[in-house]
């Protein structure tokens, strides 16, 4: 098949590689119908996140039609011939953890948990195309991809609906959605969040449902901050400001936003925990001008407000205004998305006719023309917000 | 017989070299992994880390002491964990140094082990305490060439959130031949085997199946990554499949 490959930082490459098979009796093989590049894919295109060995194929946002079932997958859940969403984490069902809805934080689905560990104390569940630490299971960039515990993952979606509005069920969707969630929306609060990408146009539009009056979103791009007040927000530039808090301060009354959130997160998480390198030292110093975006949330948020990160942060940032989190009494909320708990509720708002995910889509390609759209994606360039891969343009093989 | 002390020395002194020859292998290639990939331009830091870990994991293993010690808490009543362990034919399925445990009756079993090139090791295990649902010890026969002991205990976790399952184990091989194998199979990082092997345990009773990527696909990886994995990798077991399919089809009957 062919599949979307890491060979080395900025080097995409489509490679045609084995197809995947049952590994696991509670495996499944989905043949991927539309499959798309996600913000955080560009921290490991940048090179940013260790553990990515060359050969890995990338991709968590994807869907596709039920191939094949382990004997271990109970029919009545998912058989043959479903149409299925699947989240971009792969939860067992059964743990401490899935049992308390926090899916994203399975205790089982990580085969290399030990590496998860030496970083972060315990390890998170096991994700999709998202390095070696992170479980090291091939991405769904391609044209067919094995999903363990599918029994617990994918959602299956009724016919009718097209792929475009629902397969960002997979990812962005959800985590904007979460990230409204975990800013403890109250009727009528005020909603700050930085970075217009597609996950913050979600949450953009989920803060409202949630029942904020007033959201603004902060970014410099154009179309994006377009698409943002196309959602409902007021938007600042912040090239075109001295000082988003001061202008947040000002458009408050200064009593700051009840919430803030960073929908940006920071490349340069991922340096070696062991060695101190030139190059590593490079990389913090252009990542902490980015996390320049948590600081200003925390100093920026009311008091008693509550800070939300839904960008992907890996490892370490410098700076981070503890004092004011402190004295200030703020709630901090964050975390990989627990998919399984919004995928249906968000797929039952997509029936119901209150929202189509396809508008933040910007270009659809052929997955031969992966590499470049990662480049473009990346650049912004071409008005680029989200892009959607079709594995079988071009006349890929039939299935 | 000899003292438990003693035997302690023993494990230092012998079976020690081959281990200090490994604990050098693993820094070496560590070291340098991690100084090929500061040498280049691009993956670099991925490389770096992982390098960085691969050296880690030399160092941590210290002086040569076979023992280990490990605690997982598993979503599960002790009974569930307790029976699965109890049956101590079912140990190899997630401790991967195991090829077989057979009981023969009267508490008695007779275990092999199987390291790199095939080598085995053999000996008779007798349990030496149980208590149902709580605790089971057991250590090697006196007529063994190699001594061992191993304890697990199973605690209820706090507000029923569980079962603590505690494993330890030590191991004190002979010397000559014997020990080197030993050391090769027991020694290369015990806690890191007992931890993972403890690991594989939980995700038996609570996912029923082991994770695994071994055998998925993937592009052309470079010519150091694939020696890496060639060197350092920990082979999946043929058998953790059908592992996976008993435990999911005893789960359905179960529901």
């Amino acid at each position: 098949m062919k599949a979307v490959c890491w060979m080395g930082t900025e080097k995409m490459s489509v490679e045609t590689v084995p197809d995947p098979r049952i590994l696991n009796p509670r495996d499944a093989i989905v043949r991927i119908t539309s499959t798309c590049i996600c913000g955080s894919d560009l921290h490991l295109y940048d090179g940013y996140i260790p553990t990515m060995e060359q050969g890995d194929i990338l991709g968590h946002e994807f869907m596709g039609e039920v191939m094949e079932v382990g004997s271990g997958v109970d029919q009545g859940k998912l058989k043959v011939g479903d149409r299925v969403v699947v989240p971009f984490t792969i939860a067992c069902g059964n743990c401490f953890f899935c049992q308390n809805q926090l899916w994203s934080c399975c205790d089982n689905t990580n085969p290399n948990a030990w590496i998860a560990e030496k970083m972060m104390g315990y390890s998170p569940s096991g994700l999709f195309g998202y390095t070696h630490m992170m479980g090291g299971y091939a991405g769904g960039q391609a044209q067919y991809a094995r999903v363990p515990c599918a029994d617990v993952g994918p959602l299956k979606i009724p016919g009718g609906l097209p792929d475009e509005k629902v397969v960002f069920l997979s990812d962005i969707f959800p985590t904007g959605y979460m990230a409204a969630e975990n800013c403890n929306i109250q009727q009528g609060d005020t909603v700050a969040i930085w970075g217009c990408g597609p996950v913050a146009q979600f949450a953009i539009r989920s803060a409202f449902m949630l029942g904020a009056e007033r959201v603004i979103a902060i970014d410099r791009v154009p179309e994006r901050l377009q698409m943002a007040r196309d959602g409902g927000a007021e938007t600042i530039n912040f090239e075109e400001v001295d000082s988003v808090i001061d202008e947040l301060k000002d458009m408050t009354g200064n009593r700051g936003p009840d919430s803030c959130m960073d929908a940006v997160g920071m490349e340069a998480s991922g340096h070696s925990l062991f060695f101190a390198t030139d190059r590593a030292k490079q990389a913090l110093r252009i990542k902490m001008d980015r996390a320049e975006v948590l600081r200003q949330c925390i100093r920026a948020c009311r008091k008693g407000g509550t800070v939300s990160i839904p960008g992907v942060y890996a490892g370490f940032v410098d700076n981070i205004p503890v004092g004011a989190g402190m004295n200030k009494a703020l709630t901090f909320k964050t975390g990989q998305t627990h998919m399984m708990r919004y995928m249906r509720p968000l797929l039952e708002r997509v029936e119901r006719g209150e929202i189509d995910p396809s508008f933040v889509i910007s270009h659809r390609a052929p997955i031969d023309r992966a590499p470049e759209m990662y480049r473009i994606f990346r650049d912004k360039e071409d008005r680029c917000t989200k892009v959607v891969l079709d594995p079988w343009a071009d006349g890929a093989r039939a299935a | 017989m000899a003292s438990e002390s003693e035997m302690r020395r023993n494990a230092r002194d012998s079976g020690s070299q081959a281990q200090v020859l490994q604990r050098w292998g693993m820094m070496l290639g560590g070291g340098a992994l991690t100084v090929y990939a500061l040498t280049r331009r691009k993956p670099g830091i991925a490389l770096a880390a992982a390098g960085g870990l691969l050296a880690y994991r030399g160092v941590k293993m210290g002086a040569g002491k076979f023992r280990a010690r490990a605690s997982f808490a598993i979503n599960c009543p002790p009974e569930t964990a307790y029976r699965m362990w109890r049956m101590l034919e079912n140990l190899p399925i997630f401790m991967r140094h195991l090829e077989s445990v057979r009981e023969r009756g009267n508490g008695i079993s007779e275990w092999t082990a199987i390291g790199p090139m095939n080598t085995r090791i053999r000996w008779n295990a007798e349990i030496t305490e149980e208590r149902e649902n709580e605790f089971l010890a057991w250590r090697s026969t006196q007529d063994s060439d190699f001594q061992t002991w191993g304890s697990v205990e199973f605690r209820r976790a706090p507000g029923n959130r569980g079962t603590i399952v505690t494993a330890e184990m030590e191991y004190a091989p002979p010397g000559g031949a014997l020990g080197r194998a030993a050391a090769a199979i027991f020694g290369k990082d015990p806690e890191f085997t007992m931890r993972e092997d403890l690991r594989r345990f939980k995700a038996l009773i609570e996912m029923h199946e082991i994770p695994t990527t071994e055998g998925q696909p993937h592009g052309p990886r470079s010519a150091i990554i694939s020696t890496i994995h060639q060197i350092y990798a920990e082979h999946r077991k043929t058998s953790e499949y059908g592992a996976g399919e008993r435990m999911s089809a005893a789960q359905r009957r179960a529901s």
